[in-house]
């Protein structure tokens, strides 16, 4: 997946400039910088969420294999580029539900095949020992941490070709967060992941190319050891040294 | 402990204060209260079997009832629930989900307006639409009358509470590859179904006690209605009738189907609470 020239705007605001990307296949990538740098907003327009703003507006390319995804069904785009939220937001739905909720929408009708796709997403992503005897209860009693981890589950029962998470993790403590790490590493032997984080040491564990965005722009993009420990942008080593943001 | 001057005064403007906003909930309670009690010396007298069962007796006769008033009123309160009902929720819908910047706002001061004009000038209305082409007073004409007060509740009640639900939702359904129609009807929709039932059991309960709007469309009628196109009894303007009217008897029946009427909306209302108050599921 690859950006080119990308330029967004919410009405006479520009939010991002001139953004070159490219999205390595079944790597993490991990997006970071300071409060409304736009790195939010660039995760958003890859499986294009940001339409449903109004205002939005965008110049440029956004390529999904080589194809255009302006020019592609949006609903199809979205089945391929799953996305996480920074807010857990189960439905109101039992938790079966809300894993087959994405296949359903798809197309998937057959209840033996909805079961076997519940069961697969919520083992991979470790859910499932913890709530394989609770299925039809709502996912609203689960704890953050496992309400997360159920989204997560929910994207990953269409079987997406690419996840987005904005800063998954932001609302959970320490080892709910090593728990959706973990996840990461499982999935992505099979997913593209692009990560938001507010987070500098979750970037640097979990991430194989890091980018810093800063007032809109991409500052740097490289492998996450060199953002880290060799970046060649002063902006870049003043923030993953913490001298700001 | 003494109290100096400012404490005491802070104590004495407290117990004023307190004593006041009891006093006005106190009066608030009582009349309704009050009312329940006063229907329920008069009517009880005539609220027994035959009331629902029976039909008008002619002045001077005791008994009988107003069983063709109740019919009438729920045929009636039926038709406009099934005009009322899915306008006022599709158009809710619209109005939540489908926001299209004037028109949007041009239909919602429109549900405005619609809410705050008087009922018996909605009556006019159905009587002009309906009961002059048709030269006919009409079940018809009564229920249109009643759906026209009860599309604007429900379409301001409906995007209302579609309205509370997090955004996160709609986000969570379309990044699922849900088109907005389902996001709208299997997520949205559902999240916010215990307020929207609320807000359609409110209107209907509201539209059942309506009796201006029918004096002109349905009018009244002292036996069984057989065709929607006939004048039909309803209780509101049974009320109306029997209690203008000169006769003891009459009288009585009249509070006794206040009584029936009054039960109706306060257990629909009773209802509607107990829908909201059960927790999401």
């Amino acid at each position: 997946m690859r950006s080119v020239n990308l330029n967004f705007f919410y009405s006479q605001f520009q939010a991002l400039h001139d953004i070159n990307l490219e999205i390595e296949s079944n790597k993490i990538t991990a997006l970071i910088g300071p409060s409304g740098c736009g790195k939010s907003t660039f995760l958003r327009t890859l499986n294009r969420i940001n339409e449903t703003i109004r205002g939005a507006n965008y110049t440029g390319e956004i390529l999904l294999d080589g194809v255009s995804v302006l020019s592609q069904d949006v609903t199809s785009l979205r089945r391929r580029v799953g996305m996480v939220f920074q807010k857990s937001n189960p439905f109101p739905k039992s938790i079966f539900d809300n894993i087959a909720y994405g296949p359903k929408v798809n197309g998937m009708t057959a209840k033996a095949d909805l079961e076997v796709t519940v069961e697969r997403s919520l083992r991979r992503s470790a859910l499932w020992e913890e709530v394989k005897d609770k299925l039809q209860k709502p996912a609203s009693a689960l704890s953050g941490g496992q309400q997360q981890r159920l989204c997560i589950a929910r994207a990953m029962a269409v079987e997406p070709e690419v996840l987005l998470l904005d800063e998954p993790c932001s609302a959970l403590d320490p080892i709910a967060t090593l728990k959706i790490e973990e996840l990461l590493f499982s999935i992505k032997d099979s997913t593209t992941i692009v990560i938001v984080t507010h987070n500098m040491q979750q970037a640097a564990r979990v991430a194989d190319k890091t980018g810093f965005f800063m007032l809109g722009k991409l500052v740097e993009f490289d492998r996450t050891e060199t953002i880290f420990k060799n970046p060649s942008k002063k902006e870049t080593e003043d923030y993953v040294t913490g001298r700001f943001g | 402990m003494t109290m100096s001057p400012r404490t005491r005064w802070r104590y004495a403007v407290n117990n004023v204060m307190l004593t006041l906003t009891a006093l006005c909930t106190i009066s608030t309670i009582s009349i309704l209260f009050f009312i329940l009690g006063y229907l329920v010396v008069n009517g009880i007298s005539s609220f027994d079997l035959a009331f629902f069962t029976q039909l008008p007796k002619a002045p001077g006769e005791s008994g009988g009832g107003m069983a063709n008033a109740i019919i009438g009123s729920a045929l009636m309160v039926g038709l406009a629930s099934l005009i009322g009902i899915p306008v006022g929720f599709l158009g809710g819908i619209y109005l939540a989900e489908y926001d299209g910047g004037w028109f949007s706002n041009a239909v919602r001061y429109a549900a405005d307006l619609l809410n705050g004009i008087p009922s018996i000038v909605l009556g006019i209305v159905a009587w002009n639409l309906l009961v002059v082409p048709m030269k006919s007073f009409s079940a018809w004409a009564g229920g249109v009358a009643l759906s026209l007060i009860l599309i604007p509740i429900i379409v301001r009640s409906t995007e209302q509470f579609l309205r509370a639900v997090p955004n996160s939702l709609r986000e969570g359904a379309l990044a699922l590859g849900a088109n907005k129609a389902t996001t709208t009807l299997t997520v949205i929709v559902p999240a916010a179904r215990r307020g929207i039932l609320t807000g359609i059991i409110l209107g209907v309960a509201r539209i059942a006690g309506e009796t201006a709007p029918l004096l002109f469309t349905s009018l009244n009628n002292q036996f069984w209605t057989t065709s929607l196109g006939q004048p039909t009894a309803s209780l509101p303007v049974m009320i109306f009738t029997h209690a203008i009217s000169p006769y003891d008897d009459w009288h009585r029946q009249a509070w006794a189907a206040g009584l029936v009427l009054l039960t109706i909306v306060l257990l629909a209302n009773i209802t509607a609470r107990f829908v909201v108050s059960r927790n999401v599921g």
